[in-house]
């Protein structure tokens, strides 16, 4: 086994097909190497027809690598992205219900928000919605902040990014099997 | 039904029919099923198509699966199988297993409840999808018959291209029974899927360059040559080269046994020299392999002066289990053909093989005197039967294993001519593998003898389908090797867990009487010198027959390689370990 200590949390991006059953041919490949999905997120991509999952998962590198290859060989997966932090832009969304009148009791609930970058969604007499996107950390910032108010509801999202690079590889890819479309066949 | 009126608007028929039309549309002549509630308009249709198509009623839908990939594995067609929803389906996993581990192309299809049922837990409703994604290639739920013609095509394409496998199409009830109105046609092109990489140059001549420096390189060819049809393409690369050449157990047959660069088997239970020479190799050239735990040992000690070449059409084994050097994306002929201009004749490498000569002399002085030439009374032993019958075949047959110390021994004692003459459950090990396969692969090649052998295990495991040998008449020579035990779990209770043999010695039925009530002529063979007039009658006898040979079951396959060793940790008995000194 990898030490422990080589793990790091890693996003991969998946180009497919938006095909019935295809999550879980992804999934199955992490629940082979008993691999967690710290969190999924799924959706189309810029591109048309093309859909896209983003995955975090924590683990080492050599391990992660094989993964990619794994979830490619799939027949409906255009391809797969590994990525660090470092490669990426990265964002994620959370909403926190919390009782209207404990909120009110707050005579710094401005000065929250305005800290935090969070907005309110709804507010009744009964709860409000807050909101706020960022990395991990800050999104956990704000719920820590909030924690004395009695949380009713924390939701968090998965992941969604965009690559650092100026080269979009995915178009290129999908160019070049568009091009194989026309090439002789045995 | 010669004259089909091409399906239309006008000319609508139903999702079967236009199923069989479709798989009839690929070539497929022959297909392994077993009727049942949910696939019965398909089964209704197939009553119109029994001069097109011929279906081969097996006993157990696990017999179909493993007789289609007999037949894939003989012919390098893809081997089709048609079985109900539920049950029958889930009868087929420990196959479609199989065929994913071995790279056997078939395409599955299972009848499914219908679509207003799914979810339901209808009666025969199982999650076809949902448990075959992990252990197919593809696999792919039709719900409506206008997906039928375009679900067969793609099936047939992903199942056969690049590197094969196993296909499954889910067909719901209602897809079966409604209407379709557009034609057949084949598809070639996936977005999502490039079975034919471009070749990479520059990683071409890396391995070329590494070839020619190399002062002791051996070539591991497993059945991507074969799939491949690179077989000539192997020879004249090895010959030109003067590269020595082993096999993976799938590899065998893909060259000749008798080619002088041909050194034997690897793997746990393989040849000493291409074992013990893989930890002397200053590279490893593996060809359509995937350094399987069973050839390398224990990997961080495999082939450690050695850098490797690892040539394969499917990238995702690259690395996986062994770091390669140079790593070359592609189908394994043309790989060959594409290095064979680049590579020097080199004439220097007398020493290094001539290595691998006197690694056999070890191996024919400490193993093969014990278990090829014994006398008189002592009982036998697998290895003579094997050999025996390889050479009454003039080493021409088809040999098919079973699993277990019959498929090591099949492995080590059978020769070969031909490619696709060995055929064996490598990769998942099913037990049961055998007699079934042997079934399919006579089917599929008529015009070879097929030999079946099989202990007394397996045998029982998938012994129904003597039940389809009788009624197609099917000319399977089966060799029973009946040591009444587990032979191959017997030998590890034997060397690692102190004799203690727990639930391994079988209580067995008398297998000739068994024989008869199927109408199979069989012999018992008890003594050395009934075996070759046994052997004998079996090849000369027309149909199928049985040899039940008793077995020493003492016996036990050496070399071996014990698990979690480095390939050059070569067990000759239990008591005696190769060394180099000995060379």
């Amino acid at each position: 086994m990898t030490p422990q200590s080589n793990r790091q949390l890693f996003t991969i991006t998946v180009y497919s097909e938006n095909c019935v059953g295809l999550l879980n041919q992804v999934s199955v490949i992490f629940t082979r190497r008993c691999l967690n999905i710290e969190d999924v997120s799924a959706s189309m991509s810029s591109v048309p027809d093309v859909h896209k999952l983003t995955i975090t998962t924590w683990a080492d590198r050599p391990t992660m690598e094989k993964v990619v290859k794994q979830i490619e060989k799939r027949i409906d997966v255009l391809k797969v992205f590994l990525f660090t932090d470092d490669d990426i832009v990265y964002q994620e969304i959370a909403l926190y219900k919390v009782p209207t009148h404990r909120l009110l009791e707050e005579q710094n609930l401005e000065s929250i928000i305005r800290h935090h970058g969070a907005r309110i969604l709804e507010m009744t007499p009964e709860y409000t919605v807050l909101e706020k996107a960022g990395h991990p950390w800050e999104t956990e910032a704000l719920f820590d902040r909030l924690r004395r108010y009695d949380i009713k509801q924390f939701v968090r999202s998965g992941r969604v990014c965009v690559t650092k690079s100026p080269i979009e590889y995915i178009d290129i890819f999908l160019q070049e099997q568009n091009r194989r479309k026309d090439e002789p066949t045995d | 039904m010669n004259e089909l009126t091409e399906i239309s608007t006008e000319n609508p028929v139903s999702g079967a029919d236009a199923l069989l039309r479709a798989i009839i549309a690929e070539g497929v002549d022959t297909v392994f099923g077993y009727p049942g509630g949910q696939i019965l308009p398909v089964y209704d249709a197939l009553y119109d198509y029994t001069d097109s198509l011929r279906h081969i009623l097996v006993r157990h839908e696990q017999g179909a699966i493993h007789a289609a990939e007999g037949y894939a594995r003989a012919t390098g067609r893809v081997g089709v199988v048609i079985v109900t929803s539920g049950p029958g389906a889930a009868n087929v996993i420990t196959g479609l297993s199989d065929a994913m581990m071995d790279s056997t192309p078939l395409v599955v299809i299972t009848g499914q409840v219908g679509a207003q049922y799914l979810g339901s837990d209808a009666f025969q409703e199982t999650d076809v999808i949902g448990i075959t994604q992990p252990i197919t290639k593809w696999s792919l739920q039709v719900r409506h018959a206008e997906d039928i013609n375009n679900a067969v095509a793609r099936a047939f394409f992903i199942a056969r291209s690049g590197r094969p496998g196993p296909v499954v199409l889910d067909i719901a009830r209602d897809a079966q029974i409604g209407q379709v109105q557009t034609p057949y046609s084949k598809i070639s092109y996936i977005r999502s899927y490039n079975p034919n990489p471009r070749i990479n140059e520059e990683c071409l001549h890396s391995a070329a360059k590494l070839i020619n420096e190399a002062a002791r390189p051996l070539i591991l060819a497993g059945q991507g040559v074969t799939i491949s049809g690179a077989e000539k393409a192997l020879c004249d690369f090895a010959e030109k080269a003067s590269i020595p050449v082993a096999s993976t157990l799938l590899g065998l047959s893909a060259m000749p046994s008798g080619h002088p660069l041909y050194k034997g088997m690897l793997g746990m239970h393989g040849n000493i020299g291409p074992n013990y020479n893989t930890n002397r190799a200053d590279l490893i050239i593996g060809i359509g392999m995937r350094f399987d735990d069973r050839v390398t040992g224990v990997a961080s000690k495999y082939a450690p002066d050695a850098k490797i070449v690892h040539i394969d059409i499917d990238s995702s084994e690259f690395d996986k289990v062994v770091a390669s050097t140079v790593a070359v994306h592609g189908d394994a002929v043309r790989v060959l053909e594409g290095l064979l201009p680049l590579i020097e004749p080199a004439s220097d490498r007398h020493e290094w093989l001539a290595s691998f000569d006197a690694c056999r002399n070890v191996e024919v002085r400490e193993v093969y005197s014990r278990e090829l030439h014994r006398e008189g009374d002592e009982p036998m032993t697998m290895g003579e039967v094997v050999a025996a019958v390889s050479s009454a075949t003039g080493h021409d047959a088809i040999a098919v294993t079973d699993v277990g110390q019959n498929q090591m021994m099949s492995a080590r004692y059978f020769q070969f001519k031909n490619p696709r003459s060995f055929i064996s459950s490598g990769g998942l090990g099913t037990m049961g593998f055998g007699l079934p396969a042997a079934i399919g692969a006579k089917i599929g090649r008529t015009d070879r003898t097929v030999v079946c052998f099989v202990g007394d295990g397996g045998f029982q495991m998938t012994v129904q389908e003597l039940g389809t040998i009788m009624e197609y008449g099917i000319a399977v020579k089966i060799v029973i090797m009946n040591n009444n035990f587990l032979g191959n779990v017997r030998q590890w209770q034997n060397l690692f867990y102190h004799r203690r043999f727990s639930q391994t010695p079988l209580l067995n039925p008398d297998f000739r009487t068994l024989a008869s009530a199927y109408g199979i002529p069989a012999e018992d063979v008890k003594t050395r010198t009934e075996l070759p007039g046994a052997i004998d009658r079996m090849l000369s006898d027309s149909g199928a027959y049985i040899l039940n040979v008793d077995i020493d079951p003492a016996d036990m396959v050496f070399p071996m390689t014990p698990a979690g060793k480095p390939v050059d940790t070569i067990m000759l008995s239990p008591d005696k370990l190769f060394d180099s000194s000995m060379l």
